[in-house]
């Protein structure tokens, strides 16, 4: 039953990384790509409908991990005390940039909340990434399972790091890299013109960057943490992942060039679950790594709820979760298309 | 400042700042309800008009709830550490069946209610105003049963671990606590959006525009402020105040100020409690009110602070005894100014008595403030314990956020929605100053920059 809740919240993790991922990389780079107005319109308009049903998956997800693993969740939210009440207040504001840029017809207004939807959208991507680096890397966790990681110490990997340091930082970069790719996928499949060509440009240029940062962060994980080759060698089929990673990086440029601006978000999105879904398989069972004491480490064991809350919440969950994927199956299907700003819909 | 008290400001500040915003949003989802029937069943485009014009406010007010909704959810493990640990085997599984349940419903239709009128139809747009009704007041079950658990503890034992799981699903959701709790909250969100819209309704007959819906809001407004400020009363809080008797006896005693068992206890309207020489200033009090209110009987004895071994009495007990009786005060107060606008609207008046309708545009942030001062009595009513009777406050707070971390960010917060608060009062204000008329002459009248998110129209 662990094992099973430990899959379903890496599902719904992996599900708001992939959802909310193409939004905040469309507020990373539509700065970038879109030079008017008109386009920036555009592109809010690809994400204005579904950005805050996305952002559900965030919550749900957090739910659902202290539901499963209430230790995990107490230990880790108040050790990560600073960089998560940072995250939430850059939710706030890209939640209010999104919102509100176009409720007052001043160029000033809407300059200033692009800026903010812009900025915030950009650390949003950074502080996840190097969350995940956290978690790999591992804390320094005490005899009751709980510790405070400062924002930084020395900027190394030692027994006492800091929220972020080089390893972490790195996966940051990456998450970044990534997100900006996606989510200009995302604008190019849901635009035409000069927009859809610029989002396409972007994304072909950015593919590099996380080519390189993907090699990077795996040489720096296998030197940071060499115990995440454990299951690999205990399962054969966890081979299957990297190919997969490396399968969705070859094929991001062959659809980029090709045009077929889906295949290309589905292929980033391949990546996304790729990249995490490893993640997820090299710590399990652990869910977050002592750099003390090993046998402090918080594992799928030690952190759950109880096994009758678990099997419960398997009933309620699968009902719960085929009703949140039918609204946004429909959802999704109702907003499909490429967007424009001639189509006169909504009061 | 120690780290418990910092961390509990910093709780109260962000639950009492956010719920200004769900109480309003989980107010008009079913009067938008209401609007959207009338205009199916009448026929009557004017209903439509008027539940945009809301849905507009809704979409506003539902931003900025979701906003400072998310810290919530995240402060029971980043500042309530060890209580979020010790009730997490229970707690968590409404928690998370809120995310499930109801975070999507509402999020999925408020996207579909707001952007998709037009592709929807009549029929399933309000179809989709009903989901995001229903979908809000799940939510907010979820949340009292939540509550419920931490004031009168179900459906759970003490693990070998030593903290606390579930034993009972259905025990856990069919609190008896939970039944009246959620009731009188939501009948209060209910309140709170009645006058609210009565308020606005006054302010366009009182500025002489808009004044066609002016009259309509008027109604709504007045009508729901008068049928829920009378169910408040009874038998919503009158049932809420006999379970608080009957499961914590103390907290009662604390917040109608009784110091001394007695039988045939008196109700005290007004006066100060003397914590340290036990005793209350100035009182006025109606004789063995309370005891019959409390037991159905003239003689009944109401046990007093005096009953109670003194750790067991709540921390704050002035400022417990204040909250409660500012919500009983301002609902009377309420009933009082329902009726008599009622009384107008029935003999045609109300619509030019001015000096009725200048009340009742002012009256809007009462109810705000009789909720607030009902879920502080709730709170601090159950002090000093987190969850009644199994874990005390002074146990739950976070063992490695240091005060300082915690004070940096409270402060944090403080300035961020102080910022979120000037924008909605801005955002809101441009809503009231457009006005319903405004969306009904159709789309060449809407500024260009509103044509993309729903909040501008489009």
């Amino acid at each position: 039953m662990e094992t099973l809740w430990f899959i379903l919240v890496a599902l719904m993790l992996i599900a708001y990384v992939v959802l909310d991922g193409f939004d905040l990389g469309a507020g990373i780079i539509h700065l970038l790509v879109a030079k008017d107005e008109t386009e920036r319109r555009l592109i809010l308009r690809s994400i204005g409908p579904v950005w805050d049903g996305n952002e559900v998956w965030l919550i749900a997800a957090g739910g659902a991990l202290y539901f499963a693993f209430p230790l995990l969740y107490a230990s880790s939210f108040s050790g990560f005390y600073l960089p998560l009440m940072i995250v939430l207040w850059l939710l706030m504001l890209r939640g209010i940039g999104i919102e509100l840029r176009s409720h007052v017809d001043s160029p000033l207004w809407r300059e200033f909340f692009d800026f903010v939807f812009s900025a915030s959208s950009l650390l949003l991507a950074v502080f996840f990434g190097a969350a995940i680096g956290n978690v790999v890397r591992g804390v320094p966790l005490d005899e009751r399972g709980f510790f405070f990681a400062p924002l930084w110490t020395d900027f190394r990997v030692g027994p006492q790091p800091g929220i972020l340091d080089w390893y972490t930082v790195l996966t940051g970069l990456l998450a970044f890299a990534t997100l900006a790719v996606h989510g200009a996928h995302w604008i190019a499949y849901k635009t035409e013109g000069p927009l859809n060509e610029r989002a396409r440009r972007a994304a072909a240029r950015g593919w590099y960057l996380i080519v390189a940062l993907t090699i990077l962060s795996l040489v720096a994980t296998l030197n940071v943490r060499p115990q995440v080759l454990d299951n690999f060698r205990a399962h054969w089929w966890g081979w299957l992942i990297p190919l997969a990673v490396a399968a969705s990086l070859a094929a991001m440029p062959l659809f980029q060039r090709r045009r077929r601006d889906l295949a290309a978000f589905l292929a980033s999105t391949l990546y996304i679950t790729a990249m995490l879904g490893g993640a997820a398989f090299a710590m399990y069972p652990y869910l977050l790594p002592a750099t003390t004491d090993p046998a402090r480490s918080l594992t799928i064991f030690n952190a759950q709820s109880g096994p009758y809350s678990l099997r419960v919440g398997f009933i309620w969950w699968l009902i719960g979760m085929a009703l949140a994927v039918g609204y946004f199956v429909f959802l999704y299907r109702f907003f499909r298309g490429k967007v424009s700003l001639e189509e006169r819909e909504g009061y | 400042m120690d780290a418990e008290v910092i961390h509990r400001l910093h709780f109260a500040f962000t639950v009492t700042y956010h719920y200004l915003f769900p109480q309003l949003t989980m107010g008009l989802a079913p009067l938008i309800v209401i609007f959207k029937s009338l205009a199916l069943w009448r026929g009557d485009e004017r209903y439509n008009h008027a539940a945009r014009f809301w849905m507009r406010i809704f979409a506003i007010n539902f931003l900025f709830g979701v906003i400072t909704g998310i810290p919530m959810e995240f402060q029971f493990g980043t500042n309530w550490a060890k209580f979020a640990h010790y009730s997490g085997g229970v707690i968590a599984t409404t928690l998370a069946m809120e995310g499930v349940f109801a975070f999507f419903l509402e999020s999925s239709f408020l996207g579909l209610f707001l952007f998709g009128e037009r592709r929807l139809g009549p029929r399933w747009h309000w179809v989709a105003a009903f989901m995001v009704f229903l979908g809000s007041w799940l939510s907010g079950y979820f949340i009292i049963v939540t509550n419920a658990w931490m004031q009168h503890p179900v459906g759970y034992e003490i693990g070998p671990d030593g903290v606390a799981r579930l034993k009972s699903f259905w025990a856990l959701l069919t609190n008896p606590w939970a039944f009246w709790q959620y009731l009188h909250n939501m009948n209060g969100a209910v309140i709170t959006a009645a006058f609210v819209m009565a308020a606005v309704g006054a302010f366009y007959l009182l500025a002489r525009k808009q004044e066609e819906y002016g009259r309509l809001f008027l109604k709504a407004g007045v009508v729901t402020a008068l049928v829920c400020s009378m169910l408040q009363l009874y038998p919503l809080g009158d049932a809420q105040g006999r379970m608080v008797a009957r499961h914590q006896p103390v907290t009662l005693a604390a917040m109608e100020g009784v110091f001394r068992t007695e039988a045939g206890a008196p109700i005290v309207i007004i006066g100060q409690p003397d914590v340290e020489k036990q005793r209350l200033d100035n009182p006025i009090t109606v004789p063995k009110m309370l005891s019959f209110l409390t037991y159905r009987r003239w003689e009944a004895e109401v046990k007093g602070l005096d009953a109670f071994p003194r750790d067991q009495w709540p921390d704050n007990i002035p400022l417990l005894y204040y909250s409660y009786h500012i919500m009983v005060g301002l609902g009377t107060i309420f009933i009082a100014i329902a009726v008599v606008a009622a009384f107008l609207l029935w003999r045609r008046r109300l619509y030019e008595a001015r000096w009725m309708l200048w009340i009742l545009m002012l009256s809007f942030p009462f109810p705000y403030i009789a909720n607030t001062a009902g879920w502080m009595t709730a709170e601090l009513g159950r002090q000093p314990w987190l969850v009644y009777g199994l874990m005390r406050t002074s146990e739950g707070y976070s063992p490695t956020v240091s005060a300082g971390n915690g004070m940096f960010t409270l402060i944090g917060f403080m300035g961020m929605y102080m910022a979120l608060g000037i924008l909605f009062l801005f955002l809101i204000w441009r809503e009231i100053e457009h006005g319903p008329k405004f969306l009904s002459e159709g789309p060449s009248a809407i500024p260009p920059s509103a044509k993309i998110l729903p909040e501008t129209g489009d």
